[in-house]
């Protein structure tokens, strides 16, 4: 019936080219808690024509994730990228959305740092970017590449201490960062850990039943 | 006459007097009968002016299900005509200041048991002495759109002001349909109040942007200052949080609710230190949206400290591990938010210890929190299971077979809010044990239109059969039929709020094909209380009639991608008296609609409409015939069009006129 006339002309409208250009204030990935990006998309009015992101942790709404996700090559996009995404709808709290995004967003945890951090892992395009936002975001460490093999560390330089970086599985296994196609990770990777070399040791060996 | 002056004096407090209905009739309110008095009512209003104050008197504030913490006075803001006081004393044929100065006594005195903000706005339209009274003795002052008054006109009215409620931008704000930079800042309200308002003890903002600056006038302006709370509110980060604990020696309740609070994890101030040492009055702390890390040493003494705390809800950087240390220093909380509710980095196994902690906690009705829940860890709860009245698993991503044990323990559930995860067959649970329920809010796990769905029409008729006390529900579905609505229609009689969600835009009824009007019918015809409704789905004007027809108590609606034509707005705006606040999106509602409601808007508090076919000469039109209509139109793009149809349109009653704080892409007609 009049069922395609009662939509809104003015849709396509919405989910224009407005948010390409609120795309930029997001900064790029793998930056996604410098605080710069963070204060150019929240201050001066004036030149926005962007909309109010909301949640506290440089989040990505869906229709953002849609766009972004055509320019990732991860065929793990969840959203099929041709839809369009109305701003506002359904009509959930950016606040909630934000808490739900568990699949992506990841906690961080350092041996021995009382704080933790959170990461929106799916912004990465792999391992080397993910190291280098955790050490950004940790300022204090160096990332030193082991000879052996594709293992990569983070060291501390004040004291040298070394740290893995250790991810929890959907399994509840912990397992060292690296071991699986960088997919696979983002697509199980529940939660961050860089632990301390030393206790890493118990951790589950480099061993090819891990597809 | 002088015994009963003294009399008056001496107990002010007690009864002496039966109850204001002896004065007037409540239900009558605008209009009020006087028993006794001899003095007459205001003549009927004549000037446009005069209908925006009598219709902002006559209605009062709506509560929207979310402000069950805010006071529902609302700010009567009208100068009633002046008359001479010798003219109502002529009338009693007692010497003019005699009889008023008992009569101020006794209005005092009597004035000082209303708090509702009904009758307190209707009685101050009473006469002149009635409006002093009224002004001198209101407490709690309501303002349920900040632009729709001026701050100096409310401070210069109201003097004794103790609570203020003050809300700011339109609800579809929550869901970015309004830029940032819109306004609704509290810097004028704060500037305005701190030297006028010593003894304010509580203030109340939803949708305000609040900044670090003006919790630091806050703070330190108002030595009583007891309870803060702040809902959907931005603009303010954990300095802000730190000035009102170190300051705020009276602090009885800081409540920071679904705020999106500033912080990088790297600058968050340690606010929690800043409150002064030794015993706090602390009686809530609520801080589960805050996005950064706290002291939990200075936390947990905080917490060991503060005796009459009875609510505290973590943020998610809260672990199990030190959730049930929390727990243990306050053996007499009674709304418990559990943070994270897992542990961090191989913290260990702290099962026994949450489960212990949860047995101790005998008081505990209110439960939330579950932000990164750990499953192995709900049975903890289990123990506090009969005693709750209400559970918000709302964060929490369960299966149905988690869900059962823990709901099939909650038979004095009252408010359960849940993902929809745990599909239909954890609402039939639900409906199987929560015998009491009165509220329900099932969330999507995927907001997006074209995932799975979890929850459907089964889940509704459980429900429905189930829970039949159920007072407000908010359902999201992909798909939904008319039968289901319509069983809840007939099932839960005593719905007052009524919000369906079907999250796949201009979805019929998956079994008919027909459109979902039928049922949101039923639910206007049979519930006769209703008063909020959110619509979704398939609509033509039909449903539209419906609600025009039986909506009568109807105060909030909600449109979205719904109707056919303008016909669907002139029926609500014609049909539903009691409208206030509608909002509506992306439906085909253009000018005529728009002006079908002139004789009503000054009844509301606001109308938005965005993405709808409303031209800007519509609305100049409207600016036009209502000149104490405040006409915003909300550009996206800064161009200048009359003709083609525009973006979003706020407008709403005001006393102050347009504001002058609009950013350059409001323009106010």
């Amino acid at each position: 019936m009049s069922a395609e006339t009662a939509k809104s002309s003015t849709e396509s409208d919405v989910s224009g080219l407005d948010y390409e250009e609120t795309e930029l204030k997001l900064g790029l990935p793998g930056s996604s808690r410098i605080a710069g990006s963070e204060l150019e998309r929240k201050r001066g009015f004036s030149e926005t024509v962007d909309l109010k992101l909301g949640g506290s942790g440089g989040c990505n709404l869906d229709y953002l994730t849609a766009e972004s996700s055509d320019t990732r090559s991860s065929g793990a996009g969840k959203l099929p990228a041709n839809k369009a995404q109305v701003v506002g709808w359904p009509p959930v709290r950016s606040f909630r959305k934000n808490a739900l995004k568990s699949c992506t967003y990841v906690k961080v945890a350092v041996d021995g740092a009382p704080y933790l951090r959170k990461v929106d892992i799916e912004m990465y395009g792999g391992y080397q970017q993910l190291l280098n936002a955790l050490k950004e975001m940790f300022s204090c460490f160096t990332i030193r590449n082991s000879p052996n093999n594709n293992e990569r560390r983070l060291v501390d330089p004040l004291n040298g201490t070394e740290y893995v970086p250790t991810y929890e599985d959907k399994d509840g296994d912990w397992m060292l960062v690296g071991d699986v196609p960088w997919k696979m990770f983002v697509a199980s990777c529940k939660r961050l850990r860089l632990m301390k070399s030393s206790e890493a040791v118990n951790l589950a060996p480099r061993a090819p039943q891990i597809d | 006459m002088k015994q009963i002056k003294w009399y008056a004096c001496k107990n002010p407090k007690k009864n002496i007097f039966n109850p204001p209905s002896v004065l007037f009739h409540r239900e009558a309110s605008p209009s009020i009968r006087l028993l006794n008095s001899k003095t007459s009512p205001i003549p009927p209003p004549s000037s446009p002016l005069r209908e925006v104050q009598f219709a902002m008197l006559g209605n009062g504030d709506c509560d929207d299900g979310n402000d069950d913490r805010c006071s529902l006075n609302t700010c009567g803001i009208a100068q009633p005509n002046s008359r001479p006081a010798a003219a109502a004393s002529s009338l009693v044929g007692l010497p003019p200041p005699f009889f008023d100065q008992v009569l101020d006594n006794v209005l005092e005195n009597v004035l000082c048991f209303l708090t509702s903000h009904r009758d307190r706005n209707a009685a101050s339209l009473v006469c002149k002495s009635w409006f002093l009274a009224e002004a001198q003795t209101r407490l709690e002052l309501f303002i349920g759109n900040c632009y729709a008054v001026s701050p100096a006109r409310a401070i210069g009215r109201f003097r004794c002001i103790q609570s203020l409620v003050l809300k700011g931008k339109p609800r579809f704000a929550d869901f970015n349909l309004i830029p940032l930079g819109w306004g609704a800042r509290f810097s004028p309200w704060i500037a305005a109040m701190a030297p006028s308002y010593p003894s304010l003890q509580r203030i109340c903002l939803k949708r305000m942007t609040v900044a670090d600056a003006d919790l630091v006038i806050l703070a330190t302006s108002f030595p009583s200052f007891r309870d803060l709370t702040l809902i959907c509110c931005d603009g303010f980060t954990t300095a802000g949080l730190a000035a009102i604990a170190e300051n705020c020696r009276q602090l009885r309740s800081l409540d920071l609710i679904e705020n999106d609070v500033e912080d990088d994890d790297d600058d968050g101030v340690d606010w929690v230190s800043c409150f002064p040492p030794g015993k706090t009055c602390l009686e809530s702390l609520v801080f589960d949206c805050v996005g950064c890390a706290v002291n939990l040493e200075a936390l947990e003494s905080l917490v060991a400290r503060s005796p009459s705390l009875w609510r505290l809800r973590v943020n998610d950087y809260i672990s199990v591990g030190r959730l049930f240390r929390l727990m243990a220093r306050a053996p007499q909380l009674t709304h418990l938010g559990t943070g994270s509710f897992s542990s961090f980095d191989g913290e260990g196994d702290f099962r026994a210890s949450l489960e212990s902690a949860f047995m101790a906690s005998k008081s505990l009705v209110c439960i939330s929190g579950f932000r990164d829940l750990a499953p192995e860890y709900l049975p903890s709860i289990y123990p506090a299971c009969a005693n709750l009245i209400s559970l918000n698993l709302s964060y929490a991503l369960i299966t149905t077979d988690q869900l059962k044990p823990v709901i099939t323990r909650c038979h004095n559930l009252q408010t359960f809010w849940v993902l929809d995860s745990v599909l239909d067959e954890g609402l039939q649970m639900v409906a199987a044990t929560c015998k009491n329920l009165r509220e329900l809010r099932v969330f999507p796990l995927d907001a997006t239109e074209d995932s799975e769905g979890s929850v459907s029409d089964v889940g509704l008729v459980a429900i429905s059969e189930g829970c039949k006390k159920l007072q407000s529900i908010l359902y999201f579905c992909q798909t939904m039929t008319n039968a289901a609505v319509v069983a809840m229609s007939n099932n839960c009689q005593d719905l007052v709020v009524f919000r369906l969600c079907i999250m796949g835009r201009h979805r019929p009824d998956h079994l008919t094909g027909e459109p979902m009007d039928e049922g949101f019918g039923a639910i206007v015809k049979n519930c006769k209380n209703l008063t909020r409704l959110a619509v979704s789905g398939l609509l033509t004007d039909k449903a539209f009639a419906y609600i025009g027809k039986y909506g009568k108590l109807v105060r909030t609606l909600s449109v979205a991608f719904a109707g056919n034509s303008d016909l669907g707005l002139r029926y609500v705006l014609e049909g539903c008296p009691k409208l206030q606040k509608l909002e509506i999106r992306d439906s085909p509602f253009g000018d005529t609609g728009l002006l079908s409601g002139i004789h009503h808007y000054y009844n509301m508090r606001f109308l938005w409409m965005s993405s709808c076919k409303v031209s800007v000469k519509g609305c100049k039109e409207v600016a036009r015939r209502l000149p104490h209509m405040v006409v915003e139109v909300i550009r996206d793009r800064l161009e200048d069009d009359n003709s083609v149809a525009m973006e979003k349109l706020y407008m709403y009653r005001s006393l102050a006129g347009p504001r002058n704080d609009a950013p350059p892409f409001v323009k106010l007609l």
